[in-house]
């Protein structure tokens, strides 16, 4: 595979021409967080409201480019219905993912077991991640990776701000 | 028209990139440079170095030689009347606007002061202002841009009563355009105003000349005109420079210190607080013997040339799928080639191009304000240079097609 079909892959750029949870919600009671890359002009808004303990429904509105976007959108359909605790989960694993060196992937995998110093990070669980193990070939491109987490970034503000789980 | 610098000369461009040739596609950011000035770098730091203003010994006197040598270099080839005054030594292009903003500015705006900027300066010549003008309450205002992507100079006799300052692109990083400058500055001392130019797109690509140019201050950058990194230049007219106090403050930069207080050296030294950037300059030095022995007329032809040939090829090929942001005639323009193809995300497209060897831009380029007026977050940006050729814009073309296959 080439590093380029590795990047894009079809469920990206699914979720990119065809982003799930755009839109608004009304605040209060959802709370709105704003997440910007300033170097490359990015931008999510994120409106999250919270019941019982459970992220009962997310919207996502912004623009940029389509690792930050379909991250994004990725990000609205794993978590929406999800318990605080399961979304804090999420957010430690996909973060765990895309800090994770791009040799501990695909071919080079038996290098990073042998590696004493990764093999927290190589034991990241992509199966738990579900779709959003898609994006796990941007780490390949590291100065992608900020576009792919910055709305997790702003998801993990909003429930500090809340100040949920 | 094959490029006018021999792509030889620069060692970089024989670098390959996922195994192609590198198309380098990203001078208005920042160019390459030559073998001379890699040489003479280093033949500086084996044979000279010593730091200046300082030693009284042969390799001492002999960096003084060659940094001052370099002042002189520098103010020649942007035509400075006095440069073993007026040219002074910064880091960087926004470096020497800060100094003019925190120097010049603070001596002589007062609150209700106004400054007339653009909306397609860079922010390099936008936030010194805006802090500046939030510390003083200074009013700042804003020359506009029309549908040919030029500045809106219809209302600027209206907008320049009150005015102090000017501070304008003399090219924009993003559309290319070349404003009217001299016609602006003409203006702007009819009505009472100075003029600083934001000369780091202009000096590189175009002759430059102080004096027809009319601004009272000019700052640009060494590494884009094929120098190194971590040295500018701030021209200003030695009668402003003899009356602006110092900006840093530190050795070099005095005449004496008591416990007391201080007196300040004389020009251009009193605006270089501490050891400079010497082997930079000597570096820049180099840079602008291999522009002037290429010619800077010949330099700026090559260049309208090949941003001609880009916007047609680019225009035949991607029709209505490519939005060219700039004036479309070449003569009004550098070889600053802004882009939105189809619904590609800019980001993207240089990602794809990446595969192809081919080195572009993607984002904001420093100019939020622009941004906004274009309705845009970001532009792919190609930008061109003496070293590059019609091969170069066709390998652009040919990799964006490839988005095509991508994104289709």
């Amino acid at each position: 595979m080439t590093g380029l079909e590795d990047l894009y892959r079809e469920i990206i750029l699914d979720h990119y021409r065809s982003p799930r949870n755009r839109g608004e919600l009304p605040v209060p009671p959802a709370h709105r967080v704003e997440g910007f890359n300033p170097l490359c002009g990015d931008e999510v808004v994120l409106y999250v409201e919270l019941d019982d303990g459970t992220l009962s429904d997310i919207r996502i509105t912004g623009q940029g480019c389509s690792i930050s976007q379909s991250s994004a959108s990725l990000m609205s359909a794993a978590v929406k219905g999800k318990s605080i605790s399961k979304v804090r989960g999420l957010i430690r694993t996909f973060k765990a993912m895309m800090s994770i060196h791009e040799t501990c992937l695909g071919e080079d995998s038996e290098g990073a077991s042998s590696n004493g110093a990764s093999s927290d990070k190589a034991a990241v669980d992509l199966e738990a991640l579900g779709e959003l193990a898609a994006l796990q070939g941007v780490v390949k491109f590291p100065v992608r990776i900020k576009c792919a987490t910055l709305s997790w970034n702003a998801l993990a503000q909003s429930l500090d701000e809340i100040g949920a789980g | 028209m094959s490029s006018i610098a021999c792509k030889a000369d620069f060692p970089l461009l024989s670098q390959q990139v996922h195994g192609r040739r590198i198309v380098y596609l990203d001078s208005a950011s920042s160019s390459q440079r030559p073998q001379v000035v890699l040489d003479t770098m280093d033949d500086y730091y084996r044979t000279t170095h010593a730091n200046v203003h300082r030693g009284i010994y042969a390799i001492a006197e002999e960096a003084d030689r060659r940094y001052e040598g370099a002042r002189m270099a520098v103010g020649g080839f942007i035509g400075a009347p006095d440069p073993e005054h007026e040219v002074i030594f910064t880091k960087n292009t926004t470096e020497a606007i800060n100094l003019v903003s925190s120097s010049w500015g603070r001596c002589n705006l007062r609150a209700g002061d106004a400054v007339l900027l653009t909306d397609m300066d860079h922010h390099s010549n936008i936030v010194p202002w805006l802090t500046l003008a939030e510390e003083r309450s200074l009013e700042l205002r804003w020359l506009g841009i029309d549908e040919q992507y030029r500045l809106d100079l219809s209302e600027l006799d209206h907008q320049l009563d009150g005015v102090k300052l000017v501070a304008c692109t003399a090219m924009s990083n993003v559309l290319g355009t070349i404003p009217p400058f001299a016609q602006i500055a003409e203006r702007a001392h009819s009505a009472g105003a100075l003029v600083l130019a934001d000369a780091a797109q202009l000096v590189p690509h175009l002759p430059t000349d102080v004096g027809s140019l009319g601004c009272d201050f000019l700052a640009f950058s060494a590494h884009k005109m094929l120098g190194p990194t971590g040295i500018g230049v701030l021209w200003a007219r030695r009668a402003l420079l003899e009356e602006m106090p110092p900006f840093l403050g530190g050795g070099g930069m005095i005449r004496d210190v008591r416990h007391d207080g201080f007196s300040a050296n004389v020009l251009p030294w009193k605006f270089e607080a501490g050891t400079p950037p010497i082997a930079e300059a000597v570096g820049l030095g180099a840079a602008v013997g291999y522009l002037e022995s290429t010619g800077m007329e010949a330099v700026r032809k090559h260049e309208m040339n090949l941003t001609s040939y880009a916007l047609d090829t680019l225009s035949e090929r991607f029709g209505e799928n490519l939005r060219i942001f700039g004036p479309p005639d070449a003569e009004e323009r550098g070889g600053v080639i802004s882009f939105a193809y189809r619904d590609v995300h800019p980001h993207d497209m240089a990602q794809v191009l990446d595969q192809s060897g081919v080195c572009v831009r993607a984002g904001h380029h420093c100019t939020k304000p622009l941004m906004r007026h274009l309705g845009v977050s970001a532009t792919a940006r190609a930008s061109l240079y003496l070293y590059n050729d019609e091969s170069d814009v066709d390998a652009l073309a040919e990799a964006m097609a490839k988005a095509d296959t991508l994104f289709g």
